[in-house]
């Protein structure tokens, strides 16, 4: 779907195209809920727009995430689930990260969940979130250097069991240093 | 280690080393040992919610004397890992294995820590026998709780089968050879 | 990478400096878990402490990472289905009601009355026996064991139902996308009806009369943990740790799903946010699930369980013996999946846990080229930092037992 007028449009839509006029590169709707796709550099302002408005009001966020789409290009979606919790109203902002510039500004001071979703996100895609206080991994262990959740990362690994038994046999039986 | 035996502790006709009181002795310590084999619930997953219905009270672990949970390695006698095993996981597994006191028993409940169960990916060891030797794998996903009571029941026979005295310094002093 | 890096001292510990206290002392840093009688599955959580009082808390996850969004997306639909039951493997049923219900939304399916009641009181049944599990666990922790050796016990009872409902007592992977995979079993619905009968009699007898006017369990837990209303929002939290913050929010009430808006009930909302509102809070929960059950039984319609579009859902083996459409049918569903999309969808529903939500990136084959999975336990423990600072370590146990969190759905 494009932006030509899908009616009946959500106040919040309406919101962000009024306001960031050239912001807005796409709008699609599914079963009510609007997709919103906009650029990073407008990504911060936005989401803070969002937040504060007292109309709009979108003070909960659900979700954070980032979708791989290669082999399209740019190759990576940034996607932020935002509700507002008076309103009842789920909105889905969008932005493109591509491969070569894989950074996005980091939004942490605005929810505090996002800190924990920001770096699976970096664990999971080897996306890049500028200003995050803290940015390691969460789920895979420290020494990991691979970024599973990208397609061409074979779901089954690329270090055999063997390779990990040696590993884990080899921490297990450290003595001393932190047991990190 | 002595080779022959002590003629003061030569107890009538034997034809186990050791001679009758070390089979006597072993299968008192036997008997105390199977009838209260602590487990050590690494928990890891689903497998320990039916581990925690194993102990309660429609199927009641603590008929074979094994519902005492002793988290602490130190205390435990039988770990079972119920669960999928991470990568990550692992090095606090082996660590406690290797901190558990012998003698001591592995057992691996369920399709995850038998062989990793489902997940075949990138973040799961395909079963805990990598890293530590098990005794006796249940398979299921999750199994349900007889059949870790019948895991249970296998290994307090072999438990019951033990050389344990004899395995010992002293036992091999009163015996012959192990 | 090829050969792991070798045991370096490098991770938490590096950015988990110590702080030195106003006198100049130094703080302990103590490890709890991964192996741990009280935390609940496989977390760690690093406590700075000041003699008995936690200055800072930093949980530490991923030590159950499965990967189960790189599997949703090599395995399809419904072969992700049994996944969906290892996330919050306290009520799998209402897990596997969660993806199909989001797919479903998000391809624009539409599945028959009797299938949306019968996963509605799925869920609720699931409901309860993750309270009562979550309950019986966190009184075992703070010291009451009685309490779950009862709570068990009704636990089986479900475990029962649920066995002749899906043949597995525990891990269900009842539904399909489109429907259900098996229809109920004659006298299934008349013996849930005898046990949501004196139910609330018994949780009122067996846990809250051992538990909620007892003054140790008070103690323990009032004024433990406190999460304010604007702090728990902005943390993400749901479910019952929302509500109990004073937030009256329930995804069954404002984004009504499988008919729930037909039901009559109440959402319980507590006050101050403590650990003895969120036990509040998931008792009366369960009241109330039991009371939604009370209806529902009696108001299953007949019908099919499963929609009637055979690009989605298997054929009857009748059909697929006999007729060559359906056997082209039956083939391309095992093996390609339904194929839905393109369409993309976030949806959430309400977990026992909390909101468990999918969002779903269907490309139009049988596997979604993103299904991201929203637990609510991964936000739940995020706000551990701001829950256990300035507690002191023998809470620590409560306010992880009162959040009432599931590691499998934290990691995935």
């Amino acid at each position: 779907m494009t932006a030509e007028n899908p009616s009946p449009e959500s106040p919040a839509v309406a919101a962000i195209r009024s306001r960031w006029p050239d912001a807005v590169r796409d709008v699609a709707v599914n079963a009510g809920q609007f997709r919103v796709t906009i650029p990073r550099e407008k990504l911060i302002e936005i989401l803070t727009a969002l937040r504060d408005d007292p109309v709009l009001k979108f003070d909960f966020l659900v979700d954070l995430t980032a979708i791989d789409l290669s082999p399209a290009v740019p190759r990576f979606r940034m996607v932020y689930v935002l509700r507002s919790m008076t309103r009842r109203e789920e909105l889905v902002l969008k932005c493109e990260v591509p491969e070569d510039d894989c950074r996005v500004p980091s939004a942490h001071e605005l929810y505090r969940c996002v800190n924990a979703m920001e770096r699976e996100c970096y664990d999971m895609f080897g996306i890049h979130f500028t200003g995050h206080p803290d940015l390691r991994r969460i789920l895979m262990p420290e020494m990991f250097t691979d970024f599973p959740l990208r397609k061409d990362f074979p779901m089954v690994g690329k270090m055999s069991d063997q390779e990990w038994a040696e590993w884990i046999v080899a921490r297990a039986q450290r003595t001393e240093g932190d047991p990190a | 280690m002595a080779e022959g035996r002590l003629t003061a502790l030569h107890v009538g006709e034997e034809r186990e080393e050791g001679g009758a009181l070390l089979t006597t002795l072993d299968s008192v310590i036997n008997w105390a040992r199977k009838n209260s084999l602590w487990p050590m619930p690494m928990g890891l997953s689903c497998c320990a919610i039916e581990f925690m219905a194993a102990a309660a009270s429609r199927f009641d672990i603590s008929r074979f004397g094994a519902e005492v949970a002793r988290f602490s390695p130190k205390q435990a006698d039988v770990m079972i890992v119920a669960g999928t095993m991470t990568y990550k996981m692992g090095e606090a597994v082996r660590r406690l294995y290797d901190q558990m006191a012998e003698p001591k028993w592995v057992i691996a409940m369920g399709a995850c820590a038998s062989s990793a169960g489902m997940f075949r990916t990138y973040s799961v060891m395909q079963g805990i026998d990598h890293i530590v030797p098990v005794d006796y794998y249940i398979p299921g996903c999750p199994p349900r709780p007889e059949m870790l009571l019948n895991a249970l029941i296998e290994l307090q026979k072999r438990v019951g089968e033990d050389r344990s005295f004899r395995r010992t310094n002293a036992g091999l002093m009163l015996g012959t050879k192990t | 990478m090829s050969t792991p890096a070798p045991a370096t001292t490098a991770g938490f510990s590096t950015s988990f400096e110590r702080q030195k206290g106003p006198g100049g002392e130094e703080h302990m840093i103590l490890n709890m878990g991964p192996s741990h009688p009280s935390t609940h599955g496989v977390l760690r959580i690093l406590l700075e402490l000041d003699g008995e009082v936690i200055v800072r808390a930093e949980p530490d996850v991923g030590y159950l990472h499965r990967g189960m969004e790189k599997i949703a997306e090599v395995y399809g639909y419904n072969k992700f289905v049994p996944y969906t039951d290892r996330f919050d493997y306290l009520a799998p049923i209402a897990n596997n009601v969660a993806v199909v219900s989001a797919v479903e939304k998000c391809a624009g399916i539409e599945i028959p009355e009797r299938a949306r009641m019968l996963r509605l009181v799925c869920c609720e049944l699931g409901r309860i026996s993750a309270h009562l599990l979550g309950i019986g666990a966190f009184a075992m922790d703070i010291g009451a064991l009685s309490v779950f050796l009862y709570s068990f016990q009704q636990r089986e009872n479900i475990y029962n139902f649920m066995e002749a409902l899906t043949g597995a007592r525990f891990t269900v992977s009842w539904t399909r996308v489109g429907g259900c995979a098996r229809d109920l079993p004659p006298g299934w619905v008349d013996g849930v009806k005898r046990f949501v009968k004196d139910f609330p009699q018994r949780i009122e007898r067996d846990v809250e009369g051992l538990l909620t006017t007892n003054r140790i369990w008070v103690d323990r837990l009032k004024g433990v943990g406190v999460m304010p209303r604007d702090v728990a929002i902005s943390y993400g939290l749901t479910g019952p740790s929302l509500r109990a913050s004073g937030v009256e929010w329930d995804l069954r009430k404002e984004q009504p799903y499988l008919g729930y808006e037909n039901f009559d009930f109440d959402i319980p909302v507590g006050e101050v946010g403590d650990a003895y509102d969120r036990y509040l809070v998931r008792i009366e929960e369960m009241k109330q699930s039991a009371r939604i059950l009370q209806q529902a039984l009696d108001r299953i319609p007949e019908g099919p369980i499963n929609v009637d579009d055979k690009k989605i859902v298997l054929p009857g083996k009748r059909e697929v013996l006999t007729s060559m459409e359906q056997l082209i049918h039956q083939f391309m569903v095992v093996t390609e999946g339904p194929e839905l999309g393109p369409a993309e969808r976030y949806f959430g529903v309400e977990n026992p846990k909390g909101e468990l939500g999918f969002y779903v990136d269907a490309d139009g084959t049988g596997r979604p080229r993103r299904m991201r999975v929203r637990g609510p336990s991964f936000m739940n423990i995020a706000s551990f930092p701001y829950a256990l600072k300035g507690s002191m370590l023998a809470d620590v146990v409560a306010i992880l037992g009162s959040f009432d969190f599931v590691m499998g759905e934290c990691d995935r």
